[in-house]
């Protein structure tokens, strides 16, 4: 890994950094990358993944949820007439 | 004066119903005790302002001869699940004044039987370390030594019921987050099956670890917590169904497995083995077998799949529809500028970790492949449950550190080894308090650092870790 890698990563995860941080991560990221390597050293026979899948149906009826929509008006960071309002996205 | 170092779930019931104490007596005295340390511990990051309101109601009730198992019982929640109408933060600059939109289900319950909330409880940010120095909040101290941490990430969940500044509290269990808090302050932690309390209204680090615990005294008040928080739930299609693991039936001569490859490898505190040497034998003289058993390493396998979820979770803290916002020049301006102030270092280095291992040039040989190893290990366990009934380790291969001292994050990965399997497998796991080590620094001032031991069973076998847990608190003298 480089710098660069750092930057990309960043980038993709929509983080800022400073520089001393990229450096920073650079050093952590490479000795924890390293130690998790280990898993390709294991064996493993071709498994099916079959861990945890199960459908979960519901019947389709309304009902009543006990939560607060004007709290949660209340949070988003600008609104109007109720509505979450955003920057310009195109 | 209610004597609350003695006190317990179970005690505090029979005085509630006998009218020896009221809620709000009860309430009043772990308030003094907030008072008197919280400032020092940091346990809390808020004691709610409406206690003494909530142990009145529990009172009323109680004067109608009402009584369930936690009315008026006081108790601490960490803070990372949602009470709706109180703040919750996850520890973290990004939800610094979010405020809960609706309950947890965890939560419903306990508002149905009448307990009592304290406040909410310090934890590392977003449930990611192992000591709670990650909160953006200050570091929670560990009461038998201020200099050393408390364990995490339920830190402050532990050191409010370690301290007396809570009956009992509620903590969540990603890679050890309740056992391990319990077993570095002296308390008992409980990390149920994966799906066996609901996450829904649990703010989610890794979804496929993630399970809502209790941290007490005993065995037996976590028992009752559990039974409280338990069940199945329409709004968690993860929890599971009631009866969906076969119910063991206990037999009279039970079979503990002991991976002593794992523990007798370096790394692993003298003291902490010795400490465990004992118990093995304690649990020999309780008439229990005791099996050497293989059980591999798998911090690897635990942390890629950790990167992963948690840079998937965290992907929606983006300050457009809650939480912090900053303002740039555009969408991509505010994102950026958000994340980089809102979210935490270490926080910050598992987004980054977890892009990386899902990344499509290395996505087979990371995160796919740690798919795989979960599976195969998973496999692994069920038939390993079918030679032994219960796997004991350490919680912890070393006991609290100093504030500050491991500040490369990869050694403290390494404090995780023995409570991150039983998340890999679902498994639940109970972490109970085995006694103390001296510390030359402590002698002098009589105090010694706590001790634990993990135990686990096979899914949805809780009540097995019940019952030997009550056993060994009955028969060992710390």
């Amino acid at each position: 890994m480089d710098i660069k890698d750092v930057e990309n990563l960043a980038k993709l995860a929509r983080i800022e950094l400073s520089e001393d941080e990229k450096r920073d991560l650079l050093h952590d990221m490479d000795s924890i990358l390293g130690y998790v390597k280990q898993i390709e050293e294991m064996k493993i026979e071709d498994t099916e993944p079959e861990h945890g899948v199960r459908n979960v149906w519901r019947e389709d009826t309304i009902e009543q949820r006990d939560f607060s929509p004007e709290l949660i008006v209340k949070q988003f960071p600008d609104a109007q007439d109720g509505f979450l309002k955003v920057k310009k996205i195109l | 004066m209610i004597d609350l170092d003695t006190l317990t779930i179970t005690k505090a019931r029979v005085a509630l119903d006998g009218k020896i104490f009221s809620a709000v007596d009860l309430a009043k005295a772990y308030l003094a005790e907030i008072e008197k340390k919280n400032k020092e511990l940091n346990a809390y990051l808020e004691v709610y302002d409406d206690v003494l309101d909530q142990a009145k109601e529990a009172d009323e009730r109680i004067a109608k001869g009402d009584s369930s198992p936690l009315l008026g019982i006081p108790l601490a929640i960490k803070d990372v699940i949602l009470i709706k109408g109180r703040k919750v933060s996850s520890a973290s600059k990004i939800l610094e004044n979010y405020t809960a939109s609706y309950d947890a289900t965890a939560i419903i319950k306990l508002k149905k039987q009448g307990a009592v909330f304290l406040g909410r409880t310090n934890m590392d940010e977003f449930a990611l370390g192992s000591s709670t120095e990650n909160s953006a909040y200050g570091v929670t101290k560990n009461p038998h030594d201020t200099n050393r941490v408390p364990g995490g990430t339920s830190g402050g969940s532990a050191v409010a019921v370690a301290s007396n500044m809570a009956l009992a509290s509620l903590g969540s269990d990603t890679g050890g987050s309740v056992r391990h808090p319990a077993a570095f302050c002296g308390v008992v932690g409980m990390k149920p099956t994966y799906g066996g309390v609901s996450r829904y209204g649990l703010i989610a680090a890794v979804s496929s670890f993630d399970v809502i615990g209790p941290i007490t005294k005993t065995t037996e008040d976590a028992q009752i917590i559990f039974d409280v928080i338990k069940g199945n739930d329409i709004l968690d299609s993860t929890s599971v169904p009631d009866n969906f693991y076969e119910k063991i039936s206990l037999k009279k001569e039970l079979i503990i497995g002991v991976p002593w490859d794992l523990i007798n490898q370096e790394g692993i505190n003298l003291e902490i083995k010795k400490n465990f040497e004992e118990v093995v034998k304690s649990f020999e003289n309780l008439g229990y077998k005791i099996k050497d058993i293989k059980l591999p390493n798998c911090l690897a396998l635990y942390y890629i799949i950790n990167f992963a979820e948690v840079s998937t979770n965290l992907a929606r803290f983006d300050g457009v529809r809650y939480g912090l916002h900053k303002d740039g020049k555009n969408l991509l301006e505010d994102y950026l500028l958000t994340k980089g102030a809102g979210f935490g270092k270490e926080t910050r280095r598992r987004i980054l970790l977890g892009a990386y291992v899902l990344s499509a040039g290395y996505y087979d040989a990371y995160y796919g492949k740690a798919q795989k190893a979960r599976i195969a290990l998973r496999k692994e366990f069920i038939e390993l449950f079918s030679e032994v009934d219960l796997i004991l380790t350490p919680t912890s291969p070393i006991p609290a550190w100093k504030i500050g001292e491991k500040s490369d994050p990869l050694s403290m990965y390494l404090a995780d080894i023995f409570t991150v399997t039983a998340n890999l497998v679902g498994v639940p796991a109970v972490s109970l308090p085995s006694g103390f080590m001296e510390i030359e620094d402590l002698a002098q001032a009589g105090k010694r650092l706590p001790l634990g031991i993990q135990l686990m069973a096979s899914h949805g076998a809780e009540d097995l870790l019940f019952e030997i847990g009550k056993k060994f608190e009955a028969n060992i003298a710390l």
